[in-house]
């Protein structure tokens, strides 16, 4: 017997060690955990491995970092200041852009919390480097140097700007391990964003990525965003995954398709990543400020275009004329409201008032005796009470003169008001009020009037 | 240009010192991980059974080339998410392999490593397969072309990287 083992020592500690890792791999295959995790014993020597490998690896990844921080940070500089310039530009013009989305987004959580909706937002996130992979392509993991000692925990969603990432998975005490979407093992809920197809995310063999088992439909497009639905209770809703790369036939089930996915977050590069350690029902105080931010600017914004723009507009006013005593908008000169003013109402039915207009003999053609508005003559404005001078001050005369003043050609002049001064009329002296004077012909009640105020013609 | 061991020099057991057993297969395991983060192509190498391959060839102790292949293997497992064994089982059997070849044939022979280490990379390939496929339900494809790429790239690398490895063994 002792001659048995002797003889067949290397064989049967090669038969030991397989059945016993066989066994081993039988139990983890048979009998998973409840959570999906790993067993207690299988988590101790994953942590064991992953706390002896992190320190080389954190060496490693310091070196190289070292040496692309000064490859990147002191010798390459070329067009810095121009991208920087760029970016500034970028920055800008994307503050705009949230600053009207901001709108949209408060409006929705109004609506949402009107309906007792409750949706989940980012509140908190985690930085951290990605340190290493798990180094095979049968399994999509990478290593990312921050662990329980900042806060992370299993299931924690894993983020970048530019998509979503993975989850985390085992977590030790300075670096943790992240399942990527695209391992085959990983599951994400997601929503194609125009067709508002449901699915779910998985990785298909060598880190592609997939919604399997789709129904046909003749909507899917190449290029259409893939965003995820929440319905996993991992990732919020609303981040992006990725695009429709392809749709092909699930050669399984047979009515129905597979939608390959281009992922959005580059994730065979991946160098720094987020990990979402707090969602809540609210805006983070980060995000409210930003929002703020980004709406004060975009407000501003619209402000100096609104000014670059009415200075490039041709002005139907001077600048050094007298005030408009009748403008064309429903503001004042000191920005309050005007009310519209209704036509007189006639004292009796037949449509006339007595001792409402004056005599025949104090009138000049194409005369009027009170601003017009909308159409109409005000009578609540001081020209009645000049009538019998038989002028108006040119403040008012300008105002009846805005109302009705055919608008210039369009010239690329930045004057072109001077062309608007209509002949048939005269102006007064300067150190006359103005006198208004009929056309030469047509009908005076509707001929547009016009008057050159003080200070030259207009 | 024999193959078979037929002088005592050619089946004398090589040595090395203390740390290159420990600090080879740790940067190993961490080369692998940390430069396929940056290449991703470089997870056609497989660097910890290249290690595994060159030590039990040379040691050709099939014992302790059989815990070596295990162990690695296993430390392998578990910078993956999947259920520990799958390469340990697959680097213990080819651990052991190696070594029991390493005492019949001359292994410091440039053809033979070749060879083998062909070998070898297809054989570690497929027992993973098996066990993946068939064991654990996972849907992993076999292509001809890949793995046969993957063998010539890793037995090609498999040259520099042995000899490199040889100049560690002890003298004397």
């Amino acid at each position: 017997m002792e001659s048995f083992f002797s003889r067949y020592k290397n064989a049967l500690v090669l038969i030991v060690v397989l059945v016993a890792q066989l066994l081993a791999l039988a139990v983890q295959a048979k009998r998973p955990t409840t959570d999906g995790g790993d067993r207690r014993s299988v988590s101790l020597m994953r942590f064991a491995v992953i706390t002896i490998i992190t320190p080389p690896e954190r060496v490693l990844h310091s070196t190289g970092h070292w040496f692309r921080s000064v490859w990147f940070g002191y010798i390459d500089l070329i067009h810095v200041r121009r991208e920087n310039s760029d970016l500034r530009g970028e920055i800008q013009r994307l503050r705009l852009e949230q600053a009207t989305i901001a709108q949209d987004a408060e409006q929705g959580r109004r609506l949402q919390h009107m309906l007792g909706f409750s949706e989940s937002y980012i509140y908190k996130t985690q930085p951290a480097q990605v340190i290493g992979t798990g180094g095979t392509d049968q399994s999509q993991v990478v290593l990312i140097d921050k662990g329980s000692a900042s806060g992370l925990k299993s299931d924690m969603s894993v983020i970048t700007a530019d998509g979503i990432v993975g989850k985390v998975k085992e977590v030790s005490r300075y670096s943790s391990q992240v399942l990527l979407v695209s391992d085959p093992t990983s599951g994400v809920g997601v929503i194609l964003e125009n067709t508002r197809i449901r699915g779910v995310l998985k990785g298909r063999a060598y880190g592609q990525l997939q919604v399997a088992d789709v129904s046909p439909d003749a909507r899917i497009k190449v290029g259409e965003p893939i965003v995820t639905s929440g319905g996993d209770q991992i990732f919020p809703r609303g981040l992006a995954v990725g695009t429709v790369q392809r749709v092909i036939a699930d050669p399984d089930r047979d009515p129905l398709v597979d939608v390959l996915v281009r992922p959005a977050a580059k994730l065979s590069q991946l160098e720094e990543v987020l990990v979402v350690t707090s969602m809540s029902d609210a805006a983070s105080p980060q995000e409210t400020k930003d929002l703020a931010e980004s709406e004060a600017e975009g407000e501003a914004a619209q402000k100096r275009a609104s000014d670059v723009l009415s200075e490039r507009l041709p002005s139907r006013t001077d600048p050094n004329g007298p005030a408009d005593t009748n403008p064309e908008d429903l503001v004042d000169a000191a920005g309050n409201a005007i009310k519209k003013t209704a036509p007189p109402k006639p004292n009796r039915p037949d449509g006339f008032s007595p001792n409402a207009e004056p005599d025949a003999a104090q009138m000049s053609p194409g005369q009027r005796f009170a601003p017009v508005k909308d159409g109409t003559e005000d009578s609540a404005t001081p020209l009645r009470s000049q009538l019998p001078q038989k002028t108006v001050p040119a403040s008012a005369v300008t105002a009846v003169s805005h109302a009705r003043v055919p608008k210039p050609p369009a010239t690329s002049s930045p004057a072109p008001h001077k062309s608007v001064a209509p002949p048939p009329v005269t102006a007064a002296p300067a150190s006359q009020p103005p006198r208004i004077t009929a056309p030469s012909s047509g009908d005076p009640g509707n001929t547009p009037q016009s008057v050159t105020p003080p200070g030259g013609a207009r | 240009m024999p193959i078979m061991a037929s002088t005592r020099r050619e089946v004398e057991t090589q040595s090395f010192p203390l740390a290159v057993y420990i600090v080879v297969p740790l940067l190993a395991l961490g080369l692998q991980s940390f430069v396929s983060l940056h290449f991703s192509n470089f997870v056609i190498f497989d660097l910890p059974l290249l290690v595994v391959i060159y030590f039990a060839m040379t040691l050709r102790t099939p014992v302790a080339a059989t815990f070596g292949g295990a162990f690695l293997g296993l430390a392998q497992d578990a910078l993956t998410h999947q259920p520990l064994g799958v390469f340990g089982i697959a680097k213990a059997f080819i651990g052991y392999l190696a070594a029991s070849l390493g005492v019949r044939i001359d292994t410091e022979n440039l053809g033979t490593r070749l060879v083998l280490t062909f070998v070898f990379v297809l054989l570690n390939d497929a027992i993973d397969w098996v066990l993946m496929r068939h064991m654990l339900g996972e849907p992993l494809p076999w292509g001809w072309l890949h793995q046969l790429s993957r063998a010539i790239v890793n037995t090609l690398f498999a040259i520099i990287f042995f000899a490199l490895l040889d100049r560690l063994k002890s003298r004397g």
